[in-house]
């Protein structure tokens, strides 16, 4: 039901009474408009294909495909979500990688297929959004439409004959009608109603809404600035963006824009479900961090959890997860020390935490004096048990830590210029040392332990355990904005899908008998039983001002067979 | 083990022997409802109740008795008689009669089903409830948790709607048979021992937005199953019309088929019996109407839910929406609801195709829930199976 009245209203001879109920475009009812497709020119099919793009059919279409294209994002990985895990998929399926990347699966939200779905939807969205608007400030200025001829073939309908007289009638029926807020207006021997008005604005809100939070997104996509860093305990972070070590900045991300703040790590504490099925998984991760608001800002005290961050400085500092760093000291061949410190060791299983420790010293003398350079590589184990026969942790807490390492020598190939992980040794341009047999030299070492390098190379001593967290520090723009486009779309919904719009219409015209008939008919958006409930009250709140008279039935008036006084329930299961 | 965790082992054992308790009593619920139908079938009530379909009048009327105050003192006015009529066009076709097809016997089963189920609904609320404490936090921890959480609130709609005197006795044996698969699998397939939560699930959005997509999957079963059952007794009114069904064209279609032709004749007799069932069934457009008043209820709900969940992603993971698959299932769900609402106001959408697409919706609701926890691993990592 829209500006041109629908064929049903047409049947139910209705006419303008049933009109601009609601903004909705009018839609064809049955497939596609064939005879209105243009015989003119560009302008003409631009018009038509624009009128196509904005009936709610397409736009229906477009939400349908918007659900169908999210599908492969949650089946395939995605790189904005693991690039890691992108990486073991790609290797684990080569044949069709080269087509899932032309296909741009492996980042669905972003690919030209998925934007160009939600852009039209958006268009639609807009190209629907302002003609309604316009339509229903036009609804808002005028007047509810004057009475059909028959008020007996409205959705509901009730009658009854007064002695007061018709005018009596009628400015009581105005009173009545808008001491319930209706909007009215009266014409000659009736009265028009309307009532509900919300439900389009409620509606129109939440469209404009989606528009918001979809422009909230997408700013906080084009400038938001993301990074990570792990901290051993001990060391500290100062937001700037060397000290990162990844950044991710949106697209549209101005460096400067990154306040100044800085942070310690104090000490990490975490527990682990020790028994049950479910042992070995996390109950507590809390980072304790002194942190500081600005370049010289006062030092303050905190703790971090995974749903509680820290706020400072415009930013949002996450934990993200931890891990061990055995602290070693290294001395060369020469006796001196030539590293002595914490090595970060990532984890390699993530339930028991098993680490891979890669320590590289890159200033070395051999026993000789001569210049060389020295790679560790191994692994941590926080809880190891060689019962077991394997070399994995058991448990992700330090119940039995054992540091087991293996070293080599030779170019470290840190001076070739390119950008090395500090978590791979490369070996290519290295000899692994050998123990007196010939094979691979190799420690297991427990805190407080010493390896010694064969032929006097130096020595390696595990000296203690500390703790590292990683954070991510999160710039977010546009997360206000979002929630206020969410909130808007919230009371938008309810409103446009708890509130009714209806009409209702009050005649009153003087009978044969000088009598008044006083008749009353309601439509609604659609069939509701709280129309002719709302009716009964108001016809019965109209009553006392035109109180009725006996009368003798009449069958044109009432079809309902008066031998059998009807069920109540029946109508208001309608 | 210190006496707490020996107190609340106990409290765990508790709940599994009532969650299997209520298994029990949802069985017999489950029996008295076959029960009704089954009586409801030989009913002379439910056999006529497609004559009655035709001649029932397009009017009806209401009258009411009310008493006034005030005005002129001790007059009592009758509430006027408010006439309805059906929108011009559509199939006017009065509500069947029931499960129970009038039969005494049958409602007599009917009423001892829907007693059991509130018998049951009690126990299982004691088995969510004892399950809570011992391990003191909401009982949604897991999938077992969230399965059995899930049923009971089901359940609760369903006993709600029946206390608001609404039409919607016809949905107890869907609805148990629905519960007895739910439960069935939590127990066996997805028991997990009462434990505490992983870190990431403290906080109290963990309340607000579990809660919500709980209460708002359960009550979108309902409306499911409403677009279903309107599916089917779409077909049969269709059927109808065309003079394809009701017992005397059935009969004289088995008198007719030679008794050698036993499949044809089955399924003469199947085709019976099932039409004789969605006889008794509320109106197509009742059940329509139904499933949408229910989809666009809970609408709103379940946008807050996901709203609810952004909020708490942002505060968890520092970013409120991150395409992981939990999120883009509840998406995707949230998508196709509104297709669905949009297809009711959209001409030559309305009725099948729309049900088809509310059907659409519910399964991407289930899907997000089992399909996402069990196949793909996001960070809504909880599943625990
Ligand atoms: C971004 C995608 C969209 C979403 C998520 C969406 C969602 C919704 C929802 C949930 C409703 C139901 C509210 C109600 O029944 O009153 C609705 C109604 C409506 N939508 Fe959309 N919509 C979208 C795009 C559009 C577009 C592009 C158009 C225009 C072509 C449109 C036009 C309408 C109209 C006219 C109604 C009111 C129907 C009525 O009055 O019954 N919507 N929309």
């Amino acid at each position: 039901m829209a500006k041109t009245p629908t064929p049903a209203d047409e049947e139910q001879g209705l006419g303008e009474a049933g009109a601009q109920l609601s903004t909705a475009p009018v839609e064809s009812p049955e497939g596609g408009p064939p005879g209105s497709v243009p015989s003119m020119g560009v302008i003409g099919w631009a018009r038509w294909f624009w009128r196509q793009l904005t009936s709610m059919r397409v736009a229906l279409i477009l939400l349908f495909l918007l659900s169908l294209a999210a599908i492969p994002g949650s089946l395939v990985p995605q790189t904005s979500v693991d690039a890691v895990k992108v990486e073991d998929w790609q290797k684990a399926h080569p044949t069709v990688t080269p087509i899932y990347e032309k296909l741009q699966l492996f980042h669905v939200y972003s690919s030209v297929w998925f934007s160009a779905i939600y852009i039209l939807l958006f268009i639609s969205l807009i190209g629907c959004i302002v003609p309604r608007t316009w339509q229903f400030v036009g609804q808002l200025r005028g007047r509810p439409p004057g009475a059909p001829r028959r008020l007996t073939r409205l959705p509901a309908y009730t009658t009854w004959r007064t002695e007061a007289a018709p005018e009596e009638v009628l400015a009581a029926a105005r009173k009545v009608l808008r001491g319930k807020r209706f909007r009215t207006e009266a014409a000659d021997g009736s009265v028009a109603a309307e009532k509900g008005y919300l439900r389009e604005a409620g509606n129109l809100l939440f469209h404009i809404s989606l528009i918001v939070m979809l422009v909230a997104f997408a700013t906080g996509q084009l400038f938001k600035a993301e990074g990570s860093k792990l901290i051993v305990e001990g060391d500290g972070f100062s937001n700037t963006m060397s000290q990162y070590d990844d950044f991710r900045p949106g697209t549209l991300f101005d460096q400067n824009n990154l306040q100044p703040f800085s942070f310690d790590l104090n000490g990490f504490d975490s527990s682990y479900e020790r028994t049950g099925p479910e042992r070995g998984t996390p109950r507590v991760f809390r980072a304790h961090v002194t942190y500081y608001d600005g370049t010289d800002g006062k030092p303050r005290e905190t703790t971090i959890e995974v749903n509680k961050p820290l706020e400072t400085g415009g930013s949002k500092v996450y934990l993200q997860g931890h891990g061990y760093a055995p602290v070693v000291t290294v001395r060369d061949g020469q006796g001196n020390i030539a590293y002595k410190g914490a090595v970060a060791s990532l984890p390699v299983d993530g339930q028991n935490l098993t680490e891979s420790t890669i320590l590289k010293v890159p200033d070395y003398r051999d026993k000789d004096g001569e210049p060389d350079q020295i790679g560790f590589q191994g692994n941590f184990v926080p809880t190891l048990d060689l019962k077991t026969g394997t070399m994995m942790s058991q448990f992700p807490a330090l119940d039995s830590p054992a540091l087991v390492l293996t070293a080599y020598h030779g170019s470290l190939g840190m001076d070739s210029g390119l950008a090395q992980s500090v978590y791979k040794l490369d070996t290519t341009k290295m000899t692994q040392f050998k123990d007196k047999d010939g094979k691979p030299y190799a420690e297991l070492l427990r805190v407080g332990q010493t390896m010694k390098l064969p032929n006097g190379a130096g020595s390696l001593t595990f000296d203690s355990i500390k703790t590292w967290a990683t954070f991510q520090v999160s710039h977010q723009p546009g997360n206000g904005t979002a929630l206020a486009g969410a909130v808007g779309a919230l009371l938008g919904l309810a409103g446009s899908l708890f509130i009714q719009r209806r009409r209702v219409w009050v005649r009153a015209a003087a009978d044969e008998h000088g009598r008044t008939v006083v008749e009353l008919g309601g439509l609604g958006r659609s069939e509701s039983a709280k129309l002719p409930e709302e009716l009964g009250d108001l016809a019965l709140a109209l009553q006392p001002h035109a109180m009725p008279v006996p009368e003798e039935p009449e069958p044109g008036l009432d079809p309902s067979d008066p031998a059998d006084p009807a069920d109540p329930s029946e109508g208001a299961r309608a | 083990m210190n006496i707490a965790a020996a107190a609340n082992e106990n409290l765990a054992h508790t709940s599994n022997v009532l969650i299997y308790s209520a298994m029990a009593v949802y069985t017999l619920a489950f029996l008295a409802h076959i029960a009704e139908w089954v009586f409801g079938s030989r009913s002379a009530v439910g056999r006529t109740a497609a004559a009655l379909t035709a001649e029932q009048p397009a009017r009806q009327s209401v009258t009411v008795q009310v008493a006034q105050k005030g005005g002129t003192g001790t007059a009592v006015l009758e509430r006027p008689k408010v006439v309805t009529r059906a929108v011009a066009g559509a199939r006017d076709v009065p509500d069947g009669p029931g499960a129970a097809g009038g039969s005494e016997k049958g409602d007599m089963y009917g009423r001892i089903a829907v007693s059991l189920t509130v018998l049951a609904s009690v126990i299982h609320f004691g088995g969510v409830l004892t399950r809570a404490l011992s391990v003191e936090r909401a009982p949604w921890g897991n999938m077992y948790e969230f399965s059995t959480t899930f049923g009971m609130v089901a359940v609760a709609v369903y006993l709600g709607l029946l206390l608001a005197k609404k039409n919607i006795r016809w949905l107890g044996l869907p609805l148990v048979t629905t519960i007895l698969l739910d439960l069935g699998l939590a127990v066996s397939v997805l028991y997990t021992s009462s434990d505490q939560l992983v870190p990431a699930l403290h906080s109290y959005w963990l309340w607000i937005h579990v809660s919500c997509a709980i209460i708002s999957g359960a009550s979108l079963y309902v409306g499911a199953v409403s677009s279903l059952f309107y599916r089917f007794r779409d077909g049969l009114e269709v059927r109808q019309a065309a003079g394809k069904a009701g017992r005397d064209v059935l009969a004289t279609k088995l008198r007719n088929t030679p008794a050698g032709d036993r499949w044809t004749r089955l399924g003469v007799r199947v085709q019976m019996g099932w039409d004789g069932a969605l006889e008794r069934l509320p109106a197509s457009a009742t059940l329509d109407k139904f499933a949408y008043r229910v989809n666009a209820t809970v609408f709103p709900l379940w946008t807050f839910t996901i709203i609810a969940g952004s909020i708490w992603a942002e505060a968890a993971w520092g970013r409120y929406w991150g395409w992981d698959p939990k999120e883009t299932w509840s998406f995707i769900t949230w998508v196709a609801y509104a297709a669905y609402l949009h297809a009711r106001a959209t001409a030559g959408w309305k009725g099948r195709k729309a049900a088809y697409l509310g059907l659409i919706a519910f399964a991407c609701y289930l899907f997000n829930y089992y399909g996402v926890n069990i196949f793909i691993t996001g960070k809504h990592s909880y599943a625990g199976v």
